[in-house]
């Protein structure tokens, strides 16, 4: 969101006295725009003009950063294949300090168990939201410190009183947790507790219009690590406000909304709820808060998280090197595949089912499927030959069978001849491997 | 102070298509349901209008299929009879639509023939009155001469009939345009290749409000990522005014979220994923939980127990 020549210059003194090394005001303001000067040159700029050229430098939502690396904000588009979403929503699990300790147990036992492996990714939850339903300041403080001792993930600690996060937060100061909330009635003593313990802070109001008010006001107090919540709870109010913060933070760069904006789901039931989340997460909440903290519950959120956060222009890669499914022998099978990471777990996923131990290939083809890769000429006879020579799969087989995906059948004359091995084609789809397998004799 | 909300201003918007026909059009359906003609992103109902609400189509199989447990379950002993099937799908499931998908007519299965494709469509079609989806096998000579009996069969009744690609479009698009029906245009995740195809059906004489996009679902953890933007940009598209691309999109969740693994293995098999049951609903709703975000109109689906879940999350998407 860099400026232009033209928007520099009307904040500039417009002296032409060239003290800045340059002839004229507009030639300076143009050097700016395209970064060959910097504002200290100019010795007479104003206070107010070098506040309004920093903010409209700055990125249109500010990164904030607590606990244990969790970053929110800091992104530049409203649609991924403008660009990419760079920072995954962070998922918290929502933890009431009325929970008996017996209860807590349970609750603790659930959030460890949410790390997952799937397709050769490692999801993992971000932290806990300790919540302050018992309005005792002291539970509150308790169970906070119980979770900070049991987990080292981040940390939200959330109360109306700033008493009872004061209790919590001195204790915890040193995981840096995000604290809040800070309303119309409270936010002073919120905003200035988080200001000096270095801890951002959630800024709560009903509707955007109290919501700029209120961040008016505390950033009036000099702080300005904030995430805001806009105070809606039901799916089609939330996806308003959230289009809303982000349109008007990165299109109209309006400074009040250049915060990352938490989002808490309204559903108590656990399938509704993530159904609820799931719009979250694709529309732009860079934190959601959720009650349910089931393993079959939080898999499918983080995986649709884990997709729409993929950088459109980067696609997942898996390592081209030999790969090997099941207790593998001197009989497994060799399957060639790409090492498009979605290509070749559809392939992995398969060759599993079958049950049969295999070795799959996959070549390397900048992450691109088999057909594309054909089409690009990155899936060619010679490299699967190479390939094959440099892993080795000639000592670790006895059989002289390698199966290409039936896509690209017509390499498979060429393939023979090159690597002397004898190529069945495979089928089309990966699905079909389980039923082709059966019949695949090696000789 | 009262902010200044940026409300987009759209040059033009989804078109509507209407699917069935009722007996004062010609038809047998006891309604029509129409679907598209949104004048603004999905659920933003504060700068555009919504006039009718993503529907949801359940999957019918011409042949008893080869589902989880956990589906057929749930549907129970009807499996092995469409009529049935679809009947209970509407009267117990609350489906908007039936999308009969003849899997038996496969050369390498079944092999049924045209004409008991037919039949089994006018089985169907007298069993329940709301308007229907039908699509052939993936064979496509075969599929060809299946949907052109089917058209013939149910002349009148405006099927959505599927599916034309790139590379074979012609005979379906006749038949279409014959027998009065809607078609499907697929393309393969691709969005020059499924505005390039829509050009050509329309080349033929088959007009703009007749053709639904299928622009090729992947399931959740297999390529969503993809399906999801392709249909943001066409959705975009449509707005700016791209008659191209402003025909309303089917998505066909059910049997892609049902491919990936994730929806069918148990938990003692994966155990860090958690219990089946809510995964596998969880699943197939979430894939459709996504592209509801970036403009699907209607959703095949085949989990009753999604079913139930995705027409709450409409229901409250819709409610302002």
């Amino acid at each position: 969101m860099a400026l232009t020549g033209l928007d520099i210059y009307k904040q500039l003194p417009k002296k032409n006295c060239k003290e800045c090394g340059v002839p004229t005001c507009l030639a300076f303001a143009m050097a700016l725009a395209s970064g060959k000067a910097a504002l200290d040159a100019c010795p007479y700029v104003t206070e107010a003009a070098r506040e309004a050229l920093n903010s409209a430098s700055a990125p249109p939502i500010k990164a904030v950063k607590f606990g244990k690396d969790s970053v929110l904000g800091d992104e530049t588009v409203l649609f991924r294949h403008d660009k990419t979403f760079y920072h995954p929503t962070t998922l918290l699990i929502h933890v009431s300090d009325t929970l008996s300790d017996d209860e807590l147990r349970v609750k603790l036992q659930e959030i460890k168990n949410l790390e997952f492996e799937r397709v050769g990714l490692h999801y993992s939850i971000d932290g806990v939201a300790v919540v302050n339903d018992s309005g005792d300041a002291r539970r509150f403080a308790q169970v906070a410190a119980e979770m900070a001792e049991s987990t080292d993930k981040s940390l939200v600690l959330l109360s109306e009183d700033p008493q009872a996060v004061k209790a919590a937060l001195v204790q915890l100061v040193s995981r840096k947790p995000l604290i809040g909330a800070a309303t119309a009635a409270n936010y002073e003593a919120m905003v200035n507790l988080a200001k000096e313990n270095s801890v951002p802070v959630i800024i709560r109001a009903e509707g955007l219009d109290a919501l700029n008010d209120l961040v008016e006001k505390a950033q009036a107090l000099g702080y300005k690590e904030f995430v805001l919540d806009p105070g809606s709870r039901t799916p089609v109010e939330t996806l308003a406000n959230l289009t809303h913060l982000r349109r008007l933070a990165i299109k109209k760069k309006f400074r009040p909304f250049g915060y990352p904006v938490i989002a808490f789901t309204g559903k108590s039931e656990p399938l509704e709820e993530i159904m609820e989340a799931s719009i979250y997460v694709a529309k732009y909440a860079s934190a959601v808060v959720l009650k349910t903290s089931s393993q079959a519950h939080l898999l499918p959120l983080m995986t649709l998280r884990q997709n729409i956060y993929t950088d459109p222009q980067k696609p997942i890669q898996v390592e081209p090197s030999l790969h090997s499914v099941g207790n593998v022998n001197e009989n497994s099978p060799l399957y060639i595949t790409t090492n498009f990471s979605l290509t070749y777990y559809s392939v992995e996923g398969e060759v599993e089912t079958s049950k049969i131990p295999s070795y799959i290939l996959p070549i390397d083809t900048d992450g691109t499927s088999v057909l594309t890769a054909y089409a690009a000429g990155k899936f060619e006879p010679e490299k699967i030959t190479e390939a094959m020579l440099a892993c080795g799969i000639a000592d670790k087989v006895k059989h002289r069978t390698v199966i290409i995906p039936g896509y690209v059948a017509v390499i498979s004359g060429k393939l023979a001849v090159l690597s002397g091995w004898k190529v069945v084609v495979g089928p089309r789809e990966s699905s079909g491997i389980v039923s082709f397998s059966k019949t695949l004799s090696l000789s | 102070m009262s902010v200044t909300l940026v409300k987009e201003r759209y040059a033009s918007k989804v078109g509507e298509v209407v699917l069935g026909a009722t007996p004062e059009q010609g038809g047998t359906r006891t309604a029509t349901v129409t679907v598209g003609g949104d004048s603004a992103l999905p659920f933003l109902h504060f700068e555009g209008q919504m006039p009718n609400r993503p529907v949801i189509a359940m999957e019918v199989t011409d042949i008893v299929p080869a589902w989880q447990e956990l589906i057929t379950r749930q549907i129970g002993d009807v499996l092995n009879d469409p009529a049935a099937w679809a009947k209970k799908c509407v009267d117990e499931f609350g489906a908007d639509l039936i999308f009969l998908k003849f899997d038996g007519a496969d050369p390498e299965g079944e092999n049924r023939s045209p004409e008991d494709c037919a039949r089994i469509v006018r089985e169907v079609l007298a069993a329940v009155g709301v308007p229907l989806i039908v699509e052939g096998c993936d064979d496509p000579a075969k599929n060809n001469e299946v949907m052109t009996a089917i058209a013939e069969a149910a002349a009148g009744e405006n099927l959505l009939i599927g599916f034309a690609e790139q590379d074979n479009y012609k005979s379906i698009v006749a038949a279409a345009m014959v027998h009065k029906h809607t078609l499907i245009a697929r393309s393969p995740l691709d969005i020059n290749i499924c505005k390039q195809l829509n050009i050509l059906i329309n080349e033929m004489g088959l007009p703009l409000n007749k053709i639904i996009i299928d622009p090729t679902v992947a399931g959740l953890g297999f390529g969503i990522e993809y399906v999801y933007s392709i249909m943001e940009r066409a959705r975009l598209g449509a707005l700016a005014n791209d008659k191209m691309l402003s025909m309303p999109m089917i998505c066909n969740i059910g049997s892609e979220a049902n491919r990936c693994k994730e929806a069918y293995v148990s938990a003692e098999e994966y155990p860090g994923w958690g219990d089946l049951a809510d995964r596998s609903v969880l699943w197939e709703a979430v894939t459709a939980s996504g592209v509801l975000q970036v403009g699907a109109s209607i959703l095949v689906m085949r989990n009753p127990a999604a079913v139930r879940l995705v027409r709450k999350n409409i229901a409250d998407l819709m409610s302002e």
